[in-house]
């Protein structure tokens, strides 16, 4: 049908003319496309601020270093909440990243081949689980169990440090601390195990033939090739970790205070908006919790432009570092 | 790169080697804890969510909707058929709109274009899911009121990055002479693409859509804002507020009553059912599709 089109002169016309029409159409349409995702980012910078606007007209920088939520009083302040976003996000990491290290000197290093994919498969499947559900796990079952077992160990033990002081609580620092490692870890694994994967094989034989053992082959070619990466996969999971709204909801606690305890209940300004954004009467208090958007947004972009630097500076620039759907096949 | 130091190092390690290797296998012992453990937390979740959900299970549970705050003698269907209609439309509004910057970044952009394009995708993926609730909330509930479409819109948001992404990804991996071929033969560069370029990586183009879906269909946070306070029954105007599945788990779990908490343990085993079994069939999908363009 299509050799005949072409053969016919009247039909060639006809497809020539479509085809001067379809060329740009679909330039244009695609072009649309991604002028509105350019669109969307500005949107959601302008809204959100736009909505935050009384609250920052009204409490200025100052609100980053209140230490204060009261919405009786209505002096709103966003220092709990920073506080609380950085504790359970730097324990999440601290956590996060040396596993996830290590799980990818298992997968690209030790793993026999017939293990490698099923496993890198279910280490992925862990980034699948929909954060309510590991919520819902972190208040009835991880919860209990930090409360019972986990947290008088650790006070029986290292009691006389104040961050592990107080009574045990199903709902605190720790147990979001946790829940964020369980979420960071897939993610940091999936970019990290790619790094490693780039490693020239030249390299690590030549370490090898000069009598390197596993490990100090790992420590001294691997690592020291993988370090951009490997910094650049923890900046991108503690991009995940600030922007977790529910799971954190779900297990913190929600108190508006510091505390030095990691026992202690808190709350993180991506929790605290996911706790009362929907409740909150207008005047004030929901003008506030969209300032604590801000400020989350600005961490956020930070965090994300940061780790792209990092990446393309160790010309690392053929590995991606955005976990895209697709790379965690 | 101190690619050239390890030899000297080692050379003067050399005298130890009960010690280095010793050191060795501790970190290979380690590494293989580490992902045991990783999988065992896998295992721990999913099987807490089959072993405490799977007993409140039933025709009961999948046919009845939801009964008034409290009353847990019902079941789930309204948030099921909201659930559906929700991601549904997020799904029309994302993946047309996202397989077409991918083809505007891979055909047509210059890479002084496509490159920011890249990074406002990258950036639209970093943004916290709450503020895409707080953002749509701003824009179609505020002054307004929750509904259905506003909560198809944030998914659709969240949506957008991973299929524009995933499906670049899929489109550069499509072989230049496929395309060069039918250049050559004189065919246009839109008729390329529709009978050509799309076709071959249609599987690629499906597993990203999949994971997308499989993506939003748990997600909870924006939905709270924009679409969580819903009537009673099973509601399908999507200018109403609709139930949904993370909702109902959200809020489940956060009441003290423990029947609550065994309708949220059903509720998640049927979502996690759904988003783990969409991932494996896009996995397989991904993967034949690459076998088929010889990457």
């Amino acid at each position: 049908m299509e050799a005949g089109a072409l053969g016919n002169p009247v039909l060639r016309a006809r497809r020539n003319r479509i085809d001067r029409i379809g060329d740009p159409l679909l330039r244009g349409l695609s072009g649309l496309a991604a002028a509105l995702a350019v669109v969307v980012i500005v949107a959601i910078a302008y809204e959100v601020i736009h909505l935050a606007w009384p609250a920052i007209t009204k409490f200025g920088i100052g609100f980053l270093t209140t230490n204060d939520w009261n919405p009786v009083t209505e002096r709103f302040g966003a220092a709990p909440f920073i506080y609380g976003t950085a504790v359970t996000s730097a324990i999440a990491l601290l956590f996060a990243a040396p596993l996830s290290i290590a799980i990818s000197i298992y997968l690209t290093e030790l793993a026999p081949s017939r293990v490698r994919r099923p496993v890198a498969t279910l280490v992925d499947m862990l980034a699948a689980i929909p954060s309510v559900i590991l919520g819902l796990w972190g208040i009835l079952v991880l919860g209990p169990f930090m409360h019972d077992t986990i947290q008088p160990a650790l006070k029986s033990t290292l009691g006389f440090l104040p961050i592990f002081s107080g009574d045990p609580s199903a709902f605190s620092y720790l147990t979001a601390a946790l829940i964020l490692t369980i979420m960071t870890t897939p993610i940091i694994t999936s970019v990290t195990r790619e790094v490693f994967e780039t490693v020239p094989g030249e390299l690590k034989e030549g370490a090898y033939a000069l009598g390197a053992t596993r490990w100090e082959m790992v420590r001294q070619v691997v690592l020291p090739y993988s370090r951009a990466g490997i910094v650049g996969a923890t900046i991108l999971g503690l991009g995940r970790a600030i922007g977790e709204a529910i799971a954190v909801a779900q297990v913190i606690g929600g108190a508006t205070g510091i505390n030095v305890s990691l026992f202690h209940t808190g709350s993180t300004m991506a929790a605290q908006i996911a706790a009362q954004f929907q409740g909150a009467p207008g005047a004030l208090q929901k003008p506030s919790l969209a300032y604590l958007g801000v400020i989350l947004l600005v961490f956020a972009v930070i965090v994300n432009v940061v780790a792209r630097l990092i990446v393309q500076r160790g010309s690392l620039k053929d590995v991606d570092v955005t976990p895209t759907e697709a790379e965690a096949l | 790169m101190s690619s050239g130091d390890p030899g000297h190092a080692l050379l003067l390690d050399r005298g130890n080697l009960k010690r280095r290797n010793r050191v060795n296998r501790l970190v290979e012992v380690s590494s293989t804890i580490a992902t045991l453990l990783a999988v065992a937390v896998l295992l721990i979740v999913v099987g807490s969510v089959i072993s405490k959900g799977i007993g409140a299970l039933s025709i009961h549970f999948l046919t009845t909707p939801m009964g008034l705050f409290g009353d847990t003698s019902g079941g789930i269907s309204n948030a099921i058929v909201g659930t559906g209609i929700i991601v549904g439309i997020a799904a029309l509004m994302a993946i047309p709109v996202g397989l077409l910057v991918a083809i505007f970044t891979t055909e047509f952009a210059s890479p002084r274009i496509g490159h920011p394009i890249r990074f406002v995708l990258d950036l639209l993926n970093g943004v916290p899911t709450i503020i895409t609730g707080i953002f749509v909330y701003g824009l179609m509930v505020a002054g307004n009121k929750q509904s259905g479409i506003a909560g198809s819109v944030a998914l659709a948001i969240i949506m957008l990055p991973i299929v524009a992404r995933t499906a670049q990804e899929v489109l550069t991996l499509v072989p230049g002479t496929l395309k060069e071929a039918a250049y050559a033969l004189g065919v246009a560069r839109w008729r390329t693409l529709l009978r050509v370029t799309l076709p071959t990586a249609a599987g690629g183009l499906l597993t990203g859509a999949l994971l997308a879906v499989a993506r939003v269909a748990g997600e909870t946070a924006p939905l709270i804002l924009v679409c969580s306070i819903f009537g009673q029954g099973v509601l399908t105007e999507p200018n109403e507020a609709l139930a949904s599945i993370p909702v109902f788990i959200f809020q489940s779990s956060e009441s003290p009553s423990p029947e609550a908490h065994t309708q949220a343990w059903a509720a998640a085993l049927i979502l996690i059912a759904f988003v783990l079994v969409l991932n494996v069939v896009a996995r397989a999908f991904y993967a034949r599709s690459r076998k088929r363009m010889g990457a």
